[in-house]
């Protein structure tokens, strides 16, 4: 029982140690070089390179809603109780025109449908038929300018008193699979992954897929948007912007 | 000749950092879904094969529950890690290392010869005449260098969706993404199995000599 005691001892103190080490400003800079050369190195590899597409016979038969999972507003249940008929999404910031969207404008627009593997941070993983316009060609219709560099998704959700949000670079918003999805396995989608609308960003983690979408903006840096680190969790928790490790 | 080259000694020391990181830290990004599935997907509990247990702080890195926190050490280690594995491999190709010291010859797979190797870790005499490491160490070591310590990376690959989309094949190569977390774990764990016996028999074999040699380089008596 003593060894063991001594076992523990030692890697207690190790990993004490590591902690400190890893709140250090020292230790974020090396996270983000590293992080910053996955990314550099996945790009590399492949570009534009496509996330697997499966086939009906793989969707999960549930999908399964994670992070928020309703948006507990008087707006938004009057916008639900009338399947949100009156549902805008803004294209706003750096752009020639900018625009607000309804669902039915957003439907109009030249369709993509994918079945994806989602892949959760946590390290789970399901598989679900999407369908929506490009944000490409959403981006295109509002003209945006050439000295944005990321996109900014303002959702309605809510997780302990502050909204949510995220953002991708231009690599990630132009990709030929980075939907703004209405549909989820040939249906609207449910109000637990996102209703009416959710970012589909195929090559990064679940928590990059923005739900309850009402808004895009583009920036020039996320400096100034909200909490300056690109996302809810990258702000609160120290989740990595890029996601795609 | 020194007993351990120079590369060997500093990716040895290098590696052992990197491997217990990236466990340690590990065992705190599996407390996030503590379960294993085959296959593509999985996120029902139900439909998992295995349920892992819950990893107590003492033992993760941060020593508190933080899944961004443990994949902040993560994705800083695997670089220094795979790099470094590369790094030795190329230089233990180039040098001769593998082919001299870790290669087995027919003979060594015969079973009385395998029978003797283990009778003789019994009696704690590890000393294999005219070669460097005997069998078993041959055996394990190769097991870790070149199946191992790769399928780590393989398998971390295969689970990461930027890799997934510049290589698809990484995933496939297991059945998809749980297959590869759950071999990631798997591997993880025959690891750590190696490293507690490693270490154990370091502890029999004199390990202020051994600790000394795997440092300043010792002297090979074999040449």
């Amino acid at each position: 029982m003593k060894r063991r005691n001594v076992l523990a001892g030692i890697a207690a103190a190790f990993t004490a140690g590591c902690t400190k080490i890893g709140e250090t400003e020292w230790f974020g800079g090396v996270v983000r070089t590293a992080e910053g050369m996955h990314r550099s190195a996945q790009r590399a590899l492949g570009r534009p390179a496509m996330a697997p597409e499966f086939t009906r016979a793989d969707v999960s038969p549930f999908f399964r809603g994670n992070g928020s999972t309703d948006v507990d507003t008087p707006e938004y249940r009057a916008a639900a109780a009338e399947g949100f008929a009156g549902w805008l999404l803004g294209v706003t910031g750096l752009v020639e025109h900018p625009l607000s969207l309804s669902l039915d404008a957003l439907r109009a627009l030249p369709q993509r449908t994918q079945i994806t593997r989602h892949n959760c941070v946590e390290g789970w993983s399901a598989i679900a038929e999407w369908t929506g316009p490009q944000l490409a060609s959403i981006l295109h219709a509002a003209g945006v300018k050439p000295e944005a560099k990321y996109i900014v998704f303002h959702c309605a959700d809510e997780l302990k008193g502050a909204r949510y949000y995220e953002s991708v670079d231009m690599d990630d918003a132009l990709h030929p699979q980075t939907i703004v999805a209405h549909l989820l396995n040939g249906q609207p989608l449910p109000v637990l992954n996102g209703a009416p609308l959710r970012l589909r960003v195929e090559r990064q983690l679940g928590y990059k897929h923005a739900k309850y979408l009402t808004g895009i903006e583009a920036v020039a840096s996320l400096a100034e948007v909200e909490g300056g680190k690109g996302g809810y969790w990258e702000d609160r928790v120290g989740y990595q912007w890029y996601a795609g490790i | 000749m020194k007993r351990h080259a120079l590369i060997t000694r500093l990716w040895h020391w290098i590696n052992a950092l990197s491997v217990i990181v990236l466990f340690l830290s590990g065992l705190n990004i599996s407390n996030a879904h503590r379960h294993l599935y085959w296959g593509e997907a999985g996120y029902e509990p139900r439909d998992a094969w295995f349920h892992v247990m819950r990893f107590p702080g003492w033992m993760t890195i941060p020593d508190y529950y933080s899944l961004a926190g443990a994949r902040d050490w993560h994705v800083v280690f695997t670089w220094i890690f795979a790099v470094s594995l590369l790094l030795f491999m190329i230089g233990s190709l180039a040098s001769g290392h593998f082919r001299r010291d870790l290669a087995t010859r027919w003979r060594e797979w015969h079973p009385a010869s395998i029978g003797a190797d283990i009778a003789n870790h019994l009696k704690f005499q590890f000393h294999s005449a005219g070669s460097k490491y005997n069998f078993l160490q041959k055996a394990s070591y190769g097991l870790v260098i070149f199946v191992a310590l790769p399928l780590m990376i393989v398998t971390g690959m295969g689970m990461s969706p930027g890799m997934d989309a510049a290589a698809p094949w990484l995933g496939e190569l297991f059945g998809g993404r749980q297959s590869a977390r759950s071999v990631h774990f798997l591997c993880a764990f025959a690891l750590s199995v190696f490293f507690f016996v490693h270490v154990l028999l370091v502890l029999l074999s004199g390990p202020v000599g051994q600790m000394r040699d795997m440092i300043t380089g010792g002297r090979d008596e074999a040449a």
